[in-house]
């Protein structure tokens, strides 16, 4: 056996504690520069917190890569959604003229929009891959507005940290941070292939978030809410997905 | 002294023994504490990657090449085995339970367990010189004779011998080298080829492999060829002798079979 000695027993203590405050003030500045999740808690939460606060600092600005058209996949796979309701059949049959957007929470101009006034607001398309959380993707041409057009037009503020989504679906909402709620390719989309978006794909409305896996891009979309803290929505974890056990940050 | 530096001892560690003056002259110095403790975390990551990834695997065990692929398209080949989703094609009248948000919470906590293991280890074995004396290959062994020696020996099952409880033999040395510079990095890359947000800012980790769906079907066989490298080594501590072994990786001295039977 090896001798703990006095220098050994210096320096390892020296270490413990330098990496204990080491640990203690990247927690604060982390805390400081939103780079900590809702989903911070648990066994797995310093897993989730590594994952989002480097993704944060390396990703806050880029963009997610773009295909040419040729890429668009022929048969874009909807996935499951649950049997529409009364109320959706209603809307649908009355070619979803009668859907709103309701906005509100930290905003200036509390609001509803029809599909219509989105579609009045400066439209752009994108070419880019749905990736599910399984394993599978796909590539489709999204046409929408950009979410941020339509926070500045109901002005957001400064103090926002999140924008909360709810699905007409029951129990179906979940949450982008800031970073991308404003970024450029983060859309309200009501167009997919040169078409309407199809009802399998969320349509009127389904908020795209291409850099972000198909669990965060919430089919039929009736209600955004711009927030500083996750702690007053269910469980305090970000979305209905966390509340099953997924990251909230679904960027990995 | 002569034959414990032949047979490649580090030379701290010898004078060590030398120093000493243990009873047991024949006890070596065989892994450092920063070599047993990353070995043995890594190998419980390990174990939560496999596990995880096979539960995420189950949730869609279809496989493509190139940019996309699903449930509409043709594979490159599927594993024939029941989904966790209702949706996926299997010929099976049943799904599994969905395992998936726990095991991908595992599966990346694990990895990055493994990333900072692998980088403490890896700057470690550069200034330490243990890539150089351990891992490289001895100059004397490097030659087709040497080599050929080694593997017939493998092929054999001979008995180690007493260098070999003591260092690294070639075929050894090749694939720790293989695995560490190799097989870590590739599948690491692979999996954060996956990420849509990884992708985003180095769009050339995906684009360099062909691919988002390729990627995963890499990943997939680097995992194997990981899962494979683990049962041969296991095989080999067996063969080797367990308990000489485990005790030279977990207290990190080698001791020669001779002695204590």
């Amino acid at each position: 056996m090896n001798k703990i000695t006095r220098r050994k027993l210096f320096v390892g203590g020296l270490a413990t504690a330098a990496g204990a405050t080491g640990i203690g003030v990247a927690a604060r500045l982390a805390q400081k520069y939103g780079l900590v999740p809702p989903d911070h808690g648990g066994i797995y939460g310093p897993g989730e917190t590594l994952t989002y606060a480097a993704q944060r600092l390396l990703t806050r600005h880029s963009m997610a890569r773009e295909f040419p058209r040729s890429a668009i996949s022929a048969r874009p796979f909807p996935n499951e959604v649950e049997a529409p309701s009364e109320t959706f059949k209603r809307l649908q049959a009355g070619k979803f003229v009668d859907w709103r957007l309701t906005i509100d929470g930290l905003v200036d101009r509390p609001g509803s929009f029809s599909i219509d006034q989105l579609r009045s607001y400066p439209s752009h398309s994108q070419i880019t891959e749905l990736a599910c959380e399984e394993g599978w993707s796909y590539i489709a041409e999204w046409v929408g507005v950009r979410l941020s057009h339509v926070l500045s037009t109901v002005g957001v503020h400064p103090q926002a940290r999140y924008v909360v989504y709810f699905s007409m679906e029951p129990d179906t909402w979940e949450s982008i941070d800031m970073a991308d709620a404003m970024h450029p390719q983060t859309f309200l989309t009501y167009g997919m292939n040169g078409d309407e978006l199809p009802v399998a794909h969320g349509g009127p409305l389904r908020l795209r978030v291409p850099r972000q896996l198909g669990y965060k891009n919430v089919k039929f979309i009736t209600h955004l809410t711009v927030t500083d803290s996750m702690k007053r929505f269910g469980k305090g974890l970000g979305g209905i997905n966390p509340e099953f056990g997924y990251a909230w940050y679904a960027g990995l | 002294m002569a034959t414990l530096g032949s047979a490649g001892v580090p030379l701290e560690s010898a004078m060590a023994t030398a120093a000493s003056v243990s009873p047991a002259a024949t006890r070596t110095a065989r892994h450092s504490l920063l070599v047993r403790v990353t070995h043995w975390i890594i190998t419980l990551c390990f174990f939560a990657l496999l596990i995880t990834g096979s539960e995420i695997l189950i949730s869609h065990p279809r496989f493509y090449w190139g940019e996309t692929g699903h449930d509409l398209t043709p594979t490159l080949f599927r594993i024939p085995i029941p989904a966790s989703r209702r949706l996926v094609p299997t010929g099976y009248g049943y799904t599994l339970p969905d395992q998936n948000g726990w095991s991908r919470a595992l599966h990346f906590q694990a990895a990055w367990v493994v990333v900072l293991t692998g980088l403490l280890y890896g700057i470690y074995g550069l200034f330490s010189g243990h890539f150089q004396k351990n891992l490289l290959p001895r100059k004397p062994d490097f030659s087709w004779r040497g080599i050929s020696a080694d593997i017939g020996r493998h092929l054999r099952f001979a008995r180690p011998t007493d260098a070999d409880a003591r260092s690294y033999n070639l075929l050894q040395r090749f694939t720790y080298l293989f695995v560490i510079f190799m097989l870590f990095p590739l599948v690491i890359w692979t999996g954060l080829a996956m990420s849509p947000a990884f992708t985003s800012a180095f769009p050339a980790t995906v684009t360099l492999l062909g691919g988002r769906q390729t990627a995963r079907t890499l990943h997939f066989f680097v995992s194997v060829a990981l899962l494979l490298f683990l049962i041969v080594h296991v095989v080999m501590i067996f063969v080797a002798g367990f308990g000489h072994r485990m005790r030279a990786m977990i207290m990190g001295r080698a001791s020669s079979r001779m002695e204590d039977v």
